[in-house]
């Protein structure tokens, strides 16, 4: 198996005729992912890239048995896009838009509770189970099918941490881009738990970004529940501490949230920290094998 | 995006809560007419600009008569207010805001933020409010009081009325906070505010309260639908490299190294400068160009990042997804023809098309310096500012 996506996956793609998502959904088909359709309201009834296009996600869950969607469409109409798709039943919708203003993102997630669907994203590269399924707009060559999940807020220091694990001959059974955004569809514990279950995972890399306490909340969970080994990063050591407005910001994180104070927590929870990006695939390596 | 103390008492005001009878000024003569016209004998003169520990830097003064809120405003608009936050160059004052002073028992916290943990929006509130907040929140978390909001049902006045009893108000003042938090809610929500913060909230003498100082920022990529916070937005308070940047689609900030950082995506162009900081190199500042480079839009990063003096190297460190290594080589190429880049660069092109991308650049003939991965760039960087110096 893998986690939330795999071969028998049926994706659909929301704003399915435009730009982005034709050459994004184009690449996925060809590299093994079963789009079955596509969304384009006031569209239904055409016929896109050879797959029928619906007006409702409803329909086209109706009409092709559609689990997995991945939006394309513009942030401001994110929100929308990401319900309508729970409420269609959806299992896995996965949000590429950078930008969804993030108090939208707060009413999805409280229409979300209660739904038992996966939302990956937003601002994500999106979620490949290597020669399987890809959902999103990362480049396929880079990934190869193997027995280690990658879970990370960032895109390209996901695709930089991937290379560096093929370079020693590393695969991945699953890759999420949880998205860099403060309020996020999918915590990086729900993955941990998704790939500690999952029976072809033997490890995992889990790449996290200064603020906010999801990291270090994993790794207490990773400390109590899983018996697979997890390597981390936190990117953001050299950031500067930022002209803040107000105090608010430092009250609620208790000001631990630095990528330093994050890597040390999760090194005494039991986490195989590297200290330099460039070392991820290295270590990774040593401690896994 | 940040707006001014005035203008959030106003916006704020608009929606019920309470503050100081003020109006803002943009000269001496503006200042003492507003004085004049609010009355009284004691007045407060406060610098206007976009950070915090005002107090500190001599930015907010309490005048007893018209000649002391006109010497005041004379010292403060034209000046460079420095504060603990503004950094040492301090920031110009270019208006301040004049307000009738008040007499007060007793300083509260209250705050409204996107909180991560919760994923909500969260109220903090505070017995001990004023400058020493952050002190008690890490000495005494007991005295921070939060209360996350539930979207599906807003702020509910039972919230408010625990917060208030908890934060020790009494009688008809917990209906008064109540009223005030539910009023500031509402604002955070239509709005699209990421924060608001009334520190101090203040006990005046008589029991009631008021905001005597207000904060709101606000979510950028809400902007499109709230064109009445977008006009509130002031340039002079950014630095001017960062705005270029933006209108260029680039986020950059600066930073006080001399590596340059041209790097496509957030996450990445933080682990690189990680990387030359690993290797005891200082970043010049964060950059990254986003998805969809283009070479125009490389061009701009690099006279962005060059006219940091400071810069004696630039690093690019391309991985591209959706971008293509070819467009960035060919943006290189120009930059370096058009623009008489002095600085060595050291170039690590990785992803989509990175055959054709190194190879465009070997063909130029042009001297940069090529790195195979990111610690290899790092050493590169690091070697080639040694060689400099020696």
């Amino acid at each position: 198996m893998s986690v939330f996506v795999h071969q028998s996956s049926r994706v659909i793609i929301q704003g399915f005729t435009g730009q982005h998502a034709t050459f994004h959904a184009e690449e996925s088909m060809a590299n093994g992912t079963t789009v079955v359709g596509g969304v384009t309201p006031g569209k239904g009834g055409q016929t896109h890239l050879d797959r029928p296009v619906f007006d409702t996600v409803s329909q086209a869950v109706r009409e092709t048995g559609a689990d997995v969607s991945g939006i394309f469409v513009p942030p401001p109409f994110a929100a929308d896009a990401i319900m309508e798709a729970l409420e269609a039943g959806i299992g896995v919708v996965v949000v590429i838009a950078d930008g969804v203003p993030v108090q939208d993102m707060v009413r999805v997630k409280r229409y979300a509770r209660d739904r038992n669907a996966i939302i990956i994203g937003p601002n994500t590269p999106g979620i490949i189970t290597p020669a399987a399924c890809k959902v999103g707009i990362m480049p396929s060559h880079i990934y190869t099918p193997g027995r280690i999940g990658v879970v990370s807020r960032s895109g390209t220091l996901n695709y930089e941490a991937v290379q560096q694990m093929t370079a020693l001959g590393m695969g991945q059974s699953t890759s999420v881009g949880i998205g860099g955004d403060p309020v996020n569809g999918t915590d990086f514990v729900t993955v941990l738990r998704a790939f500690e279950e999952d029976p072809d995972t033997d490890a995992v890399i889990m790449i996290g970004e200064i603020g906010g306490p999801q990291e270090v909340d994993a790794a207490h969970w990773a400390q109590e529940n899983m018996s697979k080994p997890v390597v981390g990063f936190v990117a953001g050591v050299s950031a500067p501490p930022g002209r803040r407005m107000g105090h608010a910001g430092a009250i609620i994180s208790g000001q631990a949230d630095t990528a330093n104070a994050k890597m040390d927590m999760m090194e005494e929870l039991g986490v195989h920290v590297v200290r330099n990006p460039a070392l991820i695939g290295e270590t990774a390596h040593r401690v896994f094998s | 995006m940040n707006i001014h103390e005035y203008q959030t008492k106003e916006l704020i005001k608009s929606y019920g809560v309470p503050v100081p009878d003020g109006r803002v000024a943009h000269n001496v003569d503006n200042a003492v007419t507003v004085a004049e016209g609010l009355g009284g004998d004691r007045w407060m003169v406060k610098a206007q600009i976009h950070a915090g520990g005002r107090g500190k830097g001599g930015g907010v003064k309490i005048a007893s008569s018209l000649d002391e809120v006109r010497q005041f405003t004379d010292q403060m608009i034209g000046s460079q207010l420095v504060t603990p936050q503004t950094g040492a160059e301090g920031r110009m004052v270019q208006r301040v805001l004049v307000e009738q002073a008040c007499d007060i028992n007793k300083e509260y916290y209250l705050g409204m933020i996107i909180d991560r943990g919760t994923q909500r929006i969260t109220v903090i509130a505070s017995e001990s409010g004023g400058m020493n907040i952050e002190e008690v929140a890490k000495t005494h978390p007991e005295k921070v009081i939060r209360e996350a909001v539930d979207p599906g049902v807003g702020l509910m006045e039972f919230q408010c009325r625990k917060i208030a009893a908890n934060i020790g108000l009494r009688g008809k003042q917990i209906h008064e906070a109540s009223k005030l938090m539910r009023a500031l809610y509402k604002c955070f929500r239509e709005k699209d505010a990421l924060l608001a913060e009334i520190n101090p909230l203040a006990e005046l003498n008589g029991g009631s309260l008021m905001a005597l100082d207000a904060k709101m920022s606000f979510d950028g990529n809400a902007m499109y639908r709230r064109p009445a916070i977008t006009e509130l937005r002031d340039f002079d308070e950014e630095d001017p490299k960062e705005v270029e940047a933006t209108s260029h689609g680039l986020n950059y900030i600066a930073l006080d190294g001399n590596v340059g950082c041209i790097v496509n995506g957030a996450g990445l162009a933080m682990a690189t400068m990680d990387s030359i900081s690993f290797h005891k190199g200082k970043p010049a500042n964060f950059l990254d160009v986003g998805g969809g480079a283009s070479p125009e839009k490389v061009g701009n990063a690099f006279r962005i990042v060059l006219q940091d003096p400071n810069v004696k190297i630039i690093l690019v460190n391309i991985f591209a997804g959706i971008n293509r290594c070819d467009w960035i080589a060919e943006g290189l190429i120009k930059a370096m023809r058009e623009q008489q880049i002095e600085v060595p660069i050291v170039v690590r092109l990785a992803g989509t098309n990175v055959e054709k991308g190194m190879a465009m650049l070997e063909e130029s003939g042009l001297n940069f310096i090529m790195a195979e991965n990111l610690d290899d760039a790092a050493t590169r960087v690091m070697a080639t500012l040694q060689g400099q110096a020696s």
